[in-house]
């Protein structure tokens, strides 16, 4: 208990006194899996849109190889994505492992069966009715499009914070294809592997409670959202 | 205005053989017939929101493409009020401007025409509401609003009024006579209702298994039908 306790009051220290060493894992954790779930959202929501509005018989096998992929353990996404990308893979040649681009590559590979079956879902719930009804009122193509997205924001965006919240805490992947060097590719989650290893707790208590800070804020922002319903002006 | 030859729309099943249907210019157009008969779908071809299987649709004299998207010239004449209104997750005031600004309509314009109407319809006061907080009768009210805020030259009605209170009805039933009489808008109107039939259209269309049974002024379909069936109907006798 002693241990706990002490370990929670160091991890606070580290935090206050804004250590350099902590500063750098999250940022690059921040890095690394804000620039995922970007390009996760840029490819997903259009293309969880364009499934969401096809008619649901004619999307099956592909909705049912998503709904695998979202549940793909991130060990096995990061081993793939190793022998994509190591010396004797295919993609060899661009010399990325172990380096900040493998691990974007490798949650993007987790990332984005997420956002796209999520995104898919929710066009479906209710993306036909919107469609024909933007239609009727002479919105181009793509006004109808954009109409389809935005009143499906709440849940596109759940889709993307869920996203997020898989590849911000994921320590599989990312050790495989990032190696956890210091300075370099060591992020919150490996990191806390590592110190936990140690014996440095509190650094480990330490790097938990920014990881569970952050996912507090995202999931702020996003009860803020769905609470006023995403009001906009078009 | 409108001109159907040979249109037919096969699901499963046929279930709308149209050999010949002309609708003019300025008048109101019932569409009744027993649930399943194929108005609702011939509305949604009509709005080229559904492609015949076969057949022609004319608009102005102008054949409609029906091998890809429909021109977005033609559909921005024309616009189609569902029976459950989808109105979008914004406000009422927002939702009403939504096909001015889809043309590229906007500032002082779109202010006037959305507060125009929105007296029109009544409700002012909720201007500032977020749509999807408003009854069924509301809704309704902000749909069809939304829809003439453009003035269509053709407006399709499906069954605008069916589980409303009378005074929404009332409500719609007059904007719907007044945007005929003074803005000269055709409107098709698919109704189960015999009695709104009766009081606001010029003609009606009379449909029985996906065909047209009967076609004429309405007060000659209601007084003298020349089918059994158009007859059973308007008299209240066919279960539908």
């Amino acid at each position: 208990m002693y241990q706990f306790t002490e370990g929670i009051v160091e991890a606070f220290k580290l935090i206050i006194s804004l250590d350099p060493y902590l500063i750098g894992i999250v940022l690059l954790s921040l890095k690394v899996s804000g620039m995922a779930v970007l390009l996760s959202t840029i490819i997903g929501v259009p293309l969880g849109t364009y499934l969401g509005m096809k008619p649901e018989g004619k999307t099956g096998f592909i909705s049912r190889v998503l709904y695998t992929l979202m549940g793909m353990p991130p060990v096995v996404a990061g081993l793939l994505i190793f022998m994509l990308i190591s010396r004797r893979g295919p993609l060899g040649p661009l010399g990325i492992l172990y380096t900040p681009t493998a691990m974007v590559t490798a949650q993007v590979f987790l990332a984005l069966p997420i956002v796209v079956g999520l995104t898919m879902l929710a066009i479906r719930a209710r993306g036909r009715e919107v469609e024909e009804t933007a239609l009727t009122l002479g919105a181009a193509p793509m006004l109808t499009a954009w109409t389809v997205i935005r009143e499906s924001r709440v849940s596109i965006l759940g889709a993307i914070v869920t996203g997020f919240g898989r590849i911000i805490a994921e320590v599989g992947a990312v050790m495989i294809v990032g190696g956890n060097i210091q300075g370099q590719t060591r992020v919150m989650t490996t990191a806390i592997v590592l110190e936990t290893s140690k014996g440095n707790f509190e650094l480990a208590i330490g790097l938990g409670i920014v990881l569970l800070t952050i996912s507090f804020i995202i999931n702020s922002v996003l009860y803020r959202f769905q609470k006023g319903g995403g009001r906009h002006t078009w | 205005m409108i001109e159907i030859k040979n249109l037919t729309k096969v699901y499963d099943r046929e279930v709308l053989n149209i050999q010949d249907m002309a609708i003019n210019e300025g008048k109101i157009y019932g569409i009744m017939g027993p649930s399943g008969c194929g108005k609702s779908t011939l509305l949604r071809i009509l709005n080229l929101l559904v492609k015949p299987t076969t057949g022609t649709i004319s608009f102005n004299g102008n054949t409609v493409p029906l091998n890809g998207s429909a021109p977005l010239t033609v559909r921005r004449e024309m616009t189609l009020v569902f029976q459950n209104p989808v109105l979008f997750k914004a406000t009422v005031w927002e939702n009403i401007a939504y096909g001015l600004k889809a043309r590229g309509i906007k500032g002082e314009e779109v202010q006037r025409k959305v507060s125009f109407l929105l007296k029109k319809i009544g409700l002012q006061e909720v201007a500032d509401r977020q749509a999807l907080s408003l009854s069924g009768g509301e809704a309704q009210r902000v749909a069809l609003a939304r829809a003439v805020a453009f003035e269509p030259k053709i407006l399709l009605l499906d069954e605008p009024t069916a589980n409303l209170d009378p005074t929404n009805v009332e409500v719609i039933e007059n904007l719907v006579v007044e945007l005929n009489k003074s803005l000269g808008i055709t409107i098709v109107i698919v109704t189960h209702n015999i009695f709104q039939a009766r009081r606001i259209t010029d003609y009606t269309v009379f449909m029985y298994d996906g065909k047209i049974v009967e076609m004429g002024e309405t007060e000659k379909i209601f007084t003298s039908p020349e089918d059994s069936r158009t007859q059973a109907f308007v008299e209240g006798r066919m279960v539908y």
